[in-house]
């Protein structure tokens, strides 16, 4: 299946990767066979058949609402490449 | 070099033949002298040995189980509190984890001596241990093969005898081909068996811990400290628990085997297909009823695999943004792009293909073409077992289509390195559980007879297992040194 860079490009500005010119021409060869592994799907016959999202079509449980102690030391807070007073720092989001 | 069981470990630390320091120093030396192998990511010997003394103290005082005092390491995919855990990825090569995984907690609690933590695919992505940011595994078979993926590095560490077992987790056959790659017994158990709390999440409904050890006794000893339900884990079973070591002794009489037909298609090595047919023929001598089968959609599970788990890594990666914890870029210029250069940086070449496909799989104008078809496709795959099923208790095949291929051969080309996947993938996608047994040898290399049974029942592979290997002594075969 042919895919044109533009589109590569547009998958990578929804992942948020950053990615390298010379990755571009790599990334758009290797996704287009990836994209023939995909339409591979078209031969098997699923008609009348429900999506499985998950094994065993397990039901989630549910636990009790209780309030515990999530995070009491800040340990995750220590964590972040920077945080500043309890909060994590980010660059400058509103002009 | 010790190809000892568990059991008798545990029997001489009992009867004071031996302590945990000797042990623990008989594995840090064996893992010194396999550097080479580069099976570790991080050795922990100082709090090893300050471990390994406790539990020592803790025997002499009567309180312990079997798996107290020896040592074994963790998968690099386990949060492990206070100990650098990276899942071999830049992006998190720093991350020192606050909190123990469930399976950590629980090995622990076991008193299991951790010596440190393997190596493996990036994020678990790979079949082959070579997407690795710490550098590919070496096979100890063959130095010049690799030890299989992801969990390599646990392979690699319980195959060069440096620990009689290791945990590993398998998304889409990351236990079992390792295992039948470096001459073990690996067991993937059913989805939601062993919870996945703390265990960094590659695709989730996939996802499955388990182990990986010399014998399928060993296999039965360490499973049966890592089950249980867990509220921590959504997804976790809340069901009651065999006990694994009871039903090893079973006979296998009468126990009707379907073999497979399409995991001998699919390029299958035909000297590899001939060994398992002679593990096989053991368990029909020792009394269970061989039959063929058909799983006829197999060939589509490649497919429905490779757009599921991309689709779920690319939304499980998202949470690697350098706000909350991993690597961060250097002067971001704005929020967009300091989630794009960290993720850029942060992230190897395969876990980028893998965000892209899935990424694309789920876009918009893609989404029912693609994950939604490949979850019917799935739905399919679960059927065929379902129906094989009703007509025997167990299917069986090759865990893999070849012995280990070379360091090198399949790296760049990331498709045959999927294809490769064929014989284990859709074991996940129906959440059943599965081992990998050894069952001989082709030109030196270990190959892996691959077992597969209806969810819940890990005693009865674990049993057939343990009965094959009272016959065959393919287990007990150790790597060169």
């Amino acid at each position: 299946m042919n895919l044109d860079q533009d589109s590569v490009r547009h998958i990578a500005r929804l992942a948020r990767l950053a990615l390298q010119p010379d990755e571009m021409d790599s990334y758009t060869k290797e996704l287009e066979r990836v994209l023939d592994l995909f339409a591979q799907l078209n031969l098997a016959d699923v008609n009348g058949l429900q999506p499985l999202a998950h094994p065993l079509d397990q039901v989630l449980t549910l636990r009790e609402d209780r309030v515990g102690e999530s995070d009491p030391d800040n340990a995750l807070l220590t964590l972040a490449p920077e945080a500043q007073s309890g909060l994590y720092v980010v660059p400058k989001v509103i002009e | 070099m010790t190809a000892q069981s568990i059991a008798q470990t545990a029997q001489d630390l009992a009867a004071g033949k031996v302590r945990s320091r000797e042990l623990l120093e008989a594995a840090l030396d064996a893992a010194e002298r396999n550097k080479v192998l580069n099976a570790f990511i991080t050795l922990d010997a100082d709090s090893a040995v300050q471990a390994a003394d406790r539990l020592d103290a803790m025997r002499s005082s009567g309180s312990d189980g079997l798996l107290t005092g020896i040592p074994f390491a963790h998968k690099d995919i386990f949060c492990t509190k206070g100990l650098r855990t990276t899942c071999a990825s830049k992006m998190l090569s720093s991350f020192v984890p606050p909190y123990d995984a469930t399976v950590v907690e629980r090995l622990k609690i076991a008193g299991a001596l951790l010596i440190g933590k393997t190596n493996l695919d990036e994020f678990a992505m790979g079949s082959s241990n070579e997407n690795s940011a710490f550098g590919a595994v070496r096979n100890p078979w063959n130095r010049n093969r690799v030890p299989g993926g992801s969990s390599g590095g646990s392979a690699a560490a319980v195959a060069a005898g440096i620990v009689p077992y290791a945990t590993g987790t398998d998304t889409g056959g990351s236990i079992r081909q390792p295992a039948a790659f470096c001459g073990l017994t690996g067991i993937k158990p059913t989805y939601g068996r062993v919870s996945r709390h703390g265990m960094i999440a590659y695709a989730s409904s996939l996802d499955c811990g388990g182990v990986l050890a010399r014998s399928a006794e060993d296999c039965a000893l360490v499973l049966q400290e890592m089950t249980g339900y867990d509220p921590r884990d959504s997804t976790s079973a809340q069901r009651p628990i065999d006990q694994y070591s009871d039903s090893l002794s079973v006979s296998v009489a009468g126990l009707r085997i379907g073999v497979v037909r399409e995991y001998f298609g699919n390029g299958v090595d035909s000297a590899v297909a001939t060994a398992v047919h002679e593990a096989l023929n053991r368990l029909e001598r020792l009394g269970a009823r061989i039959v063929d089968i058909s799983l006829p959609n197999s060939a589509h599970a490649i497919a429905a695999y490779y757009v599921i788990a991309p689709a779920e890594a690319s939304s499980n990666l998202a949470r690697y943004d350098g706000v909350r914890f991993g690597h961060r870029c250097t002067d971001p210029r704005s929020l967009d792009d300091l989630y794009s250069r960290s993720r850029a940086e942060g992230f190897g070449t395969e876990v980028k293909r893998r965000i892209l496909a899935g990424t694309y799989a789920l876009s918009a104008g893609y989404y029912d073409a693609y994950y939604l078809r490949a979850q019917r496709v799935r739905r399919l795959i679960a059927d065929d077992f379902a129906r094989a099923f009703g007509e025997v208790d167990l299917l069986a095949g090759p865990t893999t289509p070849t012995t280990a291929f070379r360091l090198g051969e399949k790296v760049d080309d990331a498709l045959a390195m999927y294809a490769a996947d064929v014989n284990t993938v859709a074991t996940n996608l129906a959440g059943l559980p599965a081992i990998s047994v050894p069952s001989g040898f082709v030109d030196g290399l270990p190959v892996g007879l691959q077992l597969i049974a209806p969810a819940f029942q890990e005693s009865r592979l674990l049993n057939v297992g343990h009965q094959l290997q009272q016959t065959t002594d393919w287990h007990r075969q150790v790597a060169p040194q």
